[in-house]
């Protein structure tokens, strides 16, 4: 055996570790240790995704002295390095990027426990990445909830409060019907270890036992997920959750948790309950539909937001459309593209949260995106970040949003049945994902003079320039390195994801043959 | 003819009555109620409507002006009715629908449970090889007596240490919910701070209390530390023995109040007593995984079976686990009560 084989294990232990201490140090101690972690365990996966790439196959990994079906397990293999890298990726640099804002917004003595958040947040994003056992992964569902609960409200400002609730209601209303579906599964399997669960429940389907169950099954651990990944009639929480957090948890909420239910949905059907189960069971058609439904109305909603936070955060609902949308294909491009649409959009939505905060501190920090006209020119790093992530979004070539959108539709037309309402969708939600995200790159690029000679006759005319004046003066202070980087870097990776798609592609579909 | 009953205004059945329409609160009288506010929203509109209407009888010789408010202030009393009629209609129907939709959903579940294995039945698919190893071979290869101990640290360890970091980052949640910064400056925290001295308001050193106190609190304590260190011989084990120690610790604290607590347990012992727990158990753990994995020998004996000391990590785990337990229950209750420890 050899030693890179010990990294996923080692990846998720150090990321625990690291925050159990950070519960007794200071809060710049606990923000140097974080990082650490995030390095360390991305570099860990990186060399987990080589070894997997060189030598071809995935392994299982014992945890303790037990094997198999006694003890616990972890897997690695393409899909996971792959995922896990990304996410280590994603994570840090929102870190980075928020930083200035976490240190603002959080209570000096409470600085400490929000990188206990992060940390834990990571290590059960990577254990809901590696895991080989349903039990683990539920275990790791619950840290990662309240993980996201406490980022949230860490704030302890206006809205995160109630943000916080709604979304600790939605997402253990999601765990609760996960924990229902994987004890009926106990009951008619006998297994809580992927592969000898995925055995009985073939040999289940082959003797035609357990109809009626092994439906509710399907039906309580996909709805579950949904829920707690926010498709969209379950969307509620979303926009209040992202909108009133603090940054760089909103580009870890957005980006990475809702993705990483969608890796353990993803996996699941693949490795517990077979896909040919699935797709006979007709889910995928219902998750299909739901994920069109989010696709158009998570835009309208957007639309009509004039918080752009908020508006980020529908879009959001509309990219987790997508990816069900993918899913909802049931054939093996489609996963392939939704796959690929979760590295994308969980790169551009931590792009698009991060450049925000660094238009928002030049503009006075109002919320209402009209507040950014011109934005663009006082901070502009963050304003060809913004126009990226967006450009993105809406599906413009070289990005990665153009790559999924390619994907999404060529899939299509391997599955006769669903090509037709899938390409129209597609095409409607790319228009409405223009209509908002194009607005705001055109605010951001608008010089204020008109704005000015409108209010010039105006008493409060002076009282406005004055708020500006203080505001670009804050946001001229505020242009800090980190957030130039993190944003460069997102940048980069989105442009990594656009134009070199091929290799990752490929990755993704060797990933999922190693799945079976 | 039945009997007539005098001052039935003070019968149980009544208050019970009226307390079942939402009049009143049942323990009324009983015990210090705080007033509910008033719907904020209509509070609101009516405070608005009252200062206009005083303005408007100030500025003399401007009728028009003042009926013109007056008139506006109406409408938007009217705007305000039609605004809560419809909320309450949409209450209504809101709160039919998750009737039916919870009904349907345990229609569903029952349902499904009609085709479920016969509970209990020898040839159900739980009743397999996994189990049949560890009824076997538990005793052997983990060296616990207690078999569900040594499946829950041992042969599934990994999972009981993400339970363990579940109740940490739980207590960490609560703390960043509810503990109040002594150094900070901002009004909201100095006000929250003079609330929360609550124990000004109670009756300082119940007599009774207090001697009850004397006597069960180290029986509770002993029993616990009992149920915690027998965790891998008789039923018990570091999650429960660790909830009979902390509620002990908050039956203290009931009776003799934060002071005498806190010479012997503040939030730096908490802190320290978590952290090392975690880390032992972290660092243990890892040891085993580790050498699991790369079918090393551990090294650590397992013992006779049977003995305090035996079946190698459990006994250490199950302490770490018991602490942890304790202290995140001691420290909930701490925060909730006065938002520190």
């Amino acid at each position: 055996m050899s030693f890179v084989q010990n990294l996923p294990f080692f990846s998720i232990i150090i990321a625990m570790f690291s925050g159990i201490l950070s519960s007794v140090i200071s809060g710049k101690k606990a923000r140097n240790l974080s990082l650490f972690a995030i390095v360390v365990t991305t570099l860990m996966s990186g060399a987990v995704l080589a070894y997997c790439m060189r030598t071809g196959e995935s392994y299982t990994y014992m945890m303790g002295h037990f094997p198999a079906p006694w003890g616990n397990e972890i897997r690695a293999g393409v899909l996971e390095g792959l995922t896990a890298l990304l996410f280590g990726v994603v994570m840090l640099l929102a870190v980075i990027g928020g930083m200035h804002h976490t240190f603002r917004d959080v209570e000096e003595g409470k600085i400490n426990q929000f990188f206990i958040m992060i940390d834990l947040m990571l290590s059960s994003l990577l254990a809901l990445i590696y895991t080989n056992d349903l039990f683990t992964a539920y275990v790791f569902i619950e840290i990662n909830t309240i993980a996201g609960c406490g980022l949230i409200m860490i704030r302890q400002k206006g809205h995160s409060f109630t943000a916080a609730i709604r979304y600790m209601i939605m997402s253990q209303l999601g765990s609760g019907l996960f924990l229902i579906g994987l004890s009926l599964l106990y009951d008619v399997t006998g297994h809580l270890l992927m592969s000898p669960a995925k055995e009985a429940v073939a040999a289940i389907e082959s003797a035609g036992n357990y109809e009626i169950p092994m439906l509710v099954i399907l039906a309580l651990i996909s709805v579950g997920l949904a829920i707690k990944s926010g498709l969209y009639p379950f969307h509620s929480w979303i926009p209040d959750t992202y909108g009133y957090a603090t940054p760089t948890a909103s580009a870890i909420l957005s980006g990475l948790v809702s993705k990483g239910y969608i890796f353990l949905l993803i996996k699941i059907f693949y490795r517990v309950l077979g896909m040919e189960t699935v797709l006979a069971s007709r889910i995928v058609n219902v998750l299909f539909v739901f994920g069109l439904a989010g696709m158009i109305m998570g835009s309208v909603h957007a639309i009509f937001e004039k918080d752009t936070r908020r508006m980020i955060a529908y879009s959001s609902v509309a990219q987790i459309g997508y990816i069900y949308m993918g899913i909802g294909l049931g054939t093996r491009e489609g996963m392939i593209a939704a796959i690929f649409h979760v590295f994308a959009h969980s790169a551009t939505k931590a792009l698009l949260f991060i450049s925000a905060v660094g238009l928002y501190e030049v503009s006075g920090g109002k919320k209402d995106y009209r507040s950014l006209r011109g934005a663009g020119y006082r901070n502009p790093l963050a304003g060809i970040g913004f126009a990226a992530g967006s450009l993105s979004m809406v599906g413009f070539p070289m990005l990665s949003g153009f790559i999924s959108k390619l994907l999404f539709a060529t899939s299509a037309l391997q599955s006769p049945r669903k090509m037709m309402v899938t390409l129209l969708v597609l095409a409607i939600s790319t228009v409405l994902n223009a209509v908002y995200f194009l607005r705001l790159v055109i605010t951001l690029y608008s010089t204020r003079k008109s704005d000015e000679a409108q209010s010039s006759g105006e008493v409060q005319s002076s009282d406005h320039a004055g708020t500006v004046k203080s505001g670009v003066q804050e946001g001229v202070a505020a242009q800090r390195w980190n957030l130039k980087i993190s944003v460069a870097c997102y940048i980069i990776l989105n442009l990594i994801l656009g134009l070199g798609s091929q290799p990752i592609i490929d990755a993704i579909a060797r990933g999922l043959e190693m799945f079976g | 003819m039945s009997r007539k009953r005098e001052n039935y205004e003070k019968s149980f059945l009544f208050r019970l009555k009226r307390w079942m329409d939402g009049e009143v609160d049942l323990l009324e009288n009983g015990m210090e109620t705080v007033p509910l506010p008033k719907r904020r929203r209509y509070q609101e509109v009516e405070e608005k409507l009252s200062s206009k209407s005083e303005k408007s009888a100030s500025g003399r010789g401007e009728l028009s002006s003042d009926r013109e408010e007056l008139l506006s202030g109406g409408k938007k009393r009217f705007s305000a009715d039609a605004e809560e009629k419809a909320l309450r209609i949409y209450r209504r129907i809101y709160q039919v629908m998750s009737v039916v939709l919870c009904l349907s959903i345990i229609f569903v579940l029952l349902w499904t449970i009609a085709y479920l294995p016969v509970f209990g039945n020898a040839g159900n698919p739980d009743n397999n090889e996994v189990s049949a190893r560890y009824i076997e071979k538990g005793l052997q290869e983990t060296g616990a007596v207690n078999i569900v101990t040594g499946m829950i640290l041992d042969y599934r360890a990994f999972d009981t240490f993400g339970e363990s970091c579940v109740l940490f980052i739980g207590s960490c949640c609560v703390m960043v919910l509810l503990k109040i910064e002594k150094g900070s400056k901002s009004k909201k925290n100095q006000e929250r701070l003079a609330k929360s001295q609550d124990r000004l308001y109670e009756p300082k050193n119940d007599v009774i209390l207090q001697k009850c106190a004397c006597v069960l609190v180290p029986v509770i304590l002993l029993f616990g530390i009992y149920i915690v260190l027998n965790g891998h011989l008789s039923p018990g084990g570091g999650f429960s023995g660790g909830a009979v120690i902390g509620s002990g610790l908050i039956l203290y604290l009931n009776a003799f109040g934060f002071e005498k607590t806190e010479r012997l347990f503040t939030e730096k012992t908490y802190r320290r007593i978590t952290v090392s727990a975690l880390t032992f158990y972290c660092l243990a753990k890892s040891y085993s995984f580790f050498t699991g994995a790369n079918h090393l020998e551990s090294g650590i004996p397992l013992g006779a079976p049977g003995d305090i000391i035996s079946s190698g990590l459990i006994l250490p785990l199950n302490i770490c686990v018991g602490l942890v337990v304790a202290c995140t229950m001691y420290a909930f209750y701490a925060l909730f009560r006065k938002g520190g420890m």
